[in-house]
């Protein structure tokens, strides 16, 4: 916890200290990016529950329409507004989550920006209303405009925000850039074309031009649509400067020394290009990474015995079975009836399959009873060879997925060396409550895969 | 439509159903639309461009094709298809209203997507014959599918005359016709299943076609709980011995075998938590009333060997029908 980075060796990346970069007050915002299903919203739950727990005065702030954050949250009143999550904080800490509402929190900058009758005018606009109810990028704009309405509000010292579950984790970036060019376009100027650029003298020709892409537009989108747009943007135009104004200082605030950003991915090749992707764009836009949180990492207490051995290992066993029972198929009915508590020795009932099992016993008996020594009896053996033999297979699958994930980790790994690693062990269920995002929260400072 | 949240791999189903639908000399296309080119890596090929491709031979002799669908392309391809527009569409392009109409215009985007893949669909040889006998689309997450699929009936009501009003019903008409199944994978996890649960539910209010589940990465079950709860209960110094007597060392107490039995068992333990918690959670998939497919976990990770395999399976399960 004394420093940011600890380098292990060569071959490892260097470890993210989760816990150092919640602990400095200099941290103002965490933004968790990644690429869906690898477990963003948990790990931002998770850091507000450890921030909150270490004293700080944290919000989560989470996009995603699925509610999984009320849900790992074990609340479901997540609105607009943030609200305060009990028995979390520690040391004077607290936390408060909330969920984005998009259409809200669009028509909240309307009504701010415009005067009651001209904002009515937005909000009943149809085309106003499509646009806000959540097409492809406007997740994105609302979470940045979100992010500095709760940065500018000064209540919290530590702003978590979850990002869209977009397409591309890129999208967070983009898509606020993409809204600023479309209200500084050309586009705007044609739309608006009939009441802004006419009557200016000098301008005839590129009148001319303008009026025939409207009569195009037209044809195209049918004159209604038209309208509803040329409507759309007339209204808003007084406040396309001051969208204009929050986009980028929002954008300005992300490059800013307080925030950190957190690429999430799990040990999949898809979710790590993805990240290299990210970690590669916030370079180009001197946005600063703190590091790599890979969730669902797996490990094992015994990672001494290679799947090779296991395997090995486990059909010596088997192979006991076969050769001291004739057939092997026998030993592994004889023990899936020894573990279901069926007792060879005192058959209970008189039914047919217990008879057979019986019957299959007692051949057994005759065979092998001679060979037992010690205090096990030879069918005890035999048990617990398969029993054992079944352990050392699932810890060779265990072996082959630990190799598989660390390649696809080294692939990333050896691409941006520089990048610290917090590698997050696989939990074996879902999370959805305080102790589990502890948990996680545990696992995530640790930054190692813990053992199985 | 093959649809699934995020991570459940509904690329790979995509491709997996592609080829096990290209069978006896059949023709598949298989289409990206969300510019990830993850067609491309998952068969080791280079970036698709914006044109249809054969990219694999499925074993029988039939093809599958793959087109990954830009948004920019499709819409100067459909200005050009239906009013000749060459130099009016740069000049459109020019001015940002291509990426207007694309990137910020509500659902237009959505719309040309859908639209270039009902051309598909529906386009014939000289013969008469459909070029492709399926198209299968690699859709948005199931978060987004019922928006993204219902987008044209949105647009058709924002366009209440005109060319877009025209195209987007055309496409509406398409996709809820039984022609169309959208199908959606899942893993045997908790939030993969709510959202599958969810994602029926808004498809069947929306009226469009729900196909299949499809579970995905289904892990093989070596030990069942009974044997798990001997071995970690009374069996402890019998597991050390055999697994001594398997040559994996001491089975002394502090011996390298004996030393083995907690991780092993712990495991065994994790294992059997999962099991318990895929048998809930394939009872609530049973309980939504909707056939589903299986598709077994490829220990090795994803492969092309491995997408053949799968698709191999998924033939023998369609054809089971």
């Amino acid at each position: 916890m004394s420093e940011g980075v600890d380098t292990v060796g060569l071959d490892t990346p260097p470890r993210l200290a989760v816990d150092r970069l919640l602990d400095d007050p200099e941290t103002r915002i965490i933004v968790c990016c990644g690429s869906g299903g690898v477990g963003k919203t948990t790990t931002a739950a998770a850091l507000g529950v450890r921030a909150a727990g270490r004293g700080r005065k944290a919000v989560v702030l989470t996009i995603d329409p699925a509610r999984r954050l009320a849900q790992s949250m074990g609340i479901d009143s997540l609105d607009n507004t943030p609200r305060k999550v009990d028995s979390v904080g520690a040391d004077g800490g607290e936390l408060h989550a909330m969920m984005l509402d998009m259409k809200r929190t669009f028509d909240e900058i309307v009504e701010a920006h415009a005067d009651g009758e001209r904002a009515q005018a937005i909000l009943a606009n149809p085309f106003y209303q499509s646009l806000s109810a959540g097409f492809a990028g406007t997740q994105e704009y609302m979470a940045m405009e979100k992010l500095g309405q709760l940065r500018a509000r000064d209540d919290w010292d530590l702003i978590i925000v979850d990002t869209p579950p977009s397409r591309s984790a890129l999208d967070f970036l983009d898509a606020p850039k993409r809204l600023g060019s479309f209200l500084d376009g050309k586009f705007i100027r044609v739309l608006m074309a009939p009441a802004k650029v006419g009557g200016r003298a000098g301008m005839k020709f590129l009148n001319v031009g303008m009026s025939m892409m409207t009569g195009t537009l037209s044809k195209l989108m049918g004159a209604s649509l038209l309208k509803d747009v040329q409507t759309f943007v007339a209204a808003m135009d007084t406040m396309f400067g001051g969208f204009r104004t929050r986009a980028d200082a929002t954008f300005r605030l992300l490059q800013a020394p307080g925030t950190a950003f957190l690429v999430v991915a799990a040990p999949e090749p898809d979710a790590l290009r993805e990240a290299a992707y990210f970690v590669e764009r916030l370079a180009a836009e001197s946005m600063p990474l703190a590091g790599l949180v890979l969730n669902r990492v797996h490990g094992s207490g015994a990672d001494q015995l290679s799947a090779e051995r296991a395997l090995a290992a486990a059909e010596n066993l088997e192979e006991g079975c076969i050769v001291d029972q004739e057939s092997g198929k026998a030993g592994l009915r004889d023990a899936a009836a020894e573990a279901a508590g069926t007792s060879a020795e005192t058959p209970e009932t008189g039914s047919p399959t217990a008879a057979r099992d019986t019957a299959e016993v007692d051949t057994y008996d005759e065979d092998g009873a001679h060979q037992a020594d010690g205090t096990d009896t030879a069918d005890d053996a035999i048990t617990v060879d398969v029993i054992t033999a079944g352990l050392l297979r699932l810890h060779a699958e265990r072996m082959q997925v630990i190799a598989r994930e660390r390649r696809t980790r080294d692939r990333f790994t050896s691409l941006h060396p520089e990048v610290a690693v917090a590698e997050v062990a696989a939990l074996p269920g879902d999370v959805h409550d305080l102790a589990g995002l502890r948990a996680i929260g545990e696992r995530l400072a640790a930054g190692v895969p813990a053992g199985a | 439509m093959v649809s699934g949240k995020g991570g459940t791999g509904k690329t790979t189903v995509a491709a997996a159903l592609a080829l096990a639908l290209a069978r006896e000399g059949r023709r598949t296309l298989l289409v990206e639309v969300e510019g990830r080119q993850g067609l491309a890596q998952l068969f080791g090929a280079e970036a698709l461009p914006y044109e249809e491709r054969k990219i694999a031979v499925a074993p029988g002799g039939g093809e599958v094709f793959a087109l990954a669908i830009d948004a920019e392309r499709a819409l100067l391809d459909y200005l050009q298809m239906f009013y000749k527009l060459g130099s009016a569409g740069r000049a459109l392009k020019k001015l940002g209203a291509i990426d207007f109409a694309t990137t910020i215009a509500p659902g237009l985007r959505d719309v040309l997507l859908t639209g270039k893949a009902c051309e598909a669909v529906r386009r014939k040889d000289k013969t008469g014959r459909f070029v492709y006998d399926h198209v299968i689309m690699d859709a948005p997450p199931t978060g987004r599918i019922t928006r993204f699929l219902n987008v044209n009936d949105e647009v058709a009501g924002l366009a209440r005359f005109g060319p877009i009003h025209n195209q987007a019903q055309a496409v509406m008409k398409v996709l809820k016709s039984p022609e169309t199944a959208v199908h959606l994978v899942t893993l045997l996890e908790e939030m993969p299943v709510q959202e599958t649960a969810d994602g029926i539910a808004e498809l069947r209010e929306a009226g469009l076609p729900v196909g299949r589940v499809v579970v995905n990465m289904v892990r093989p079950h070596h030990l069942d709980e009974d044997t798990l709860r001997a071995a970690a209960g009374d069996h402890r110094a019998g597991v050390a011995q055999a697994l001594s007597r398997a040559g994996l060392g001491g089975s002394r107490r502090g011996g390298l075998a004996e030393r083995l039995v907690d991780p092993l068992v712990a495991q065994a333990a994790e294992h059997a938590g999962r099991v318990e918690l895929e048998r809930t959670q394939r009872a609530v998939l049973n309980g939504l009333d909707v056939p589903a497919y299986e598709l077994p976990l490829l220990g090795t990770g994803m492969d092309l060997a491995g997408l053949y395999a799968l698709a191999k399976d998924l033939r023998k399960q369609t054809v089971a029908e």
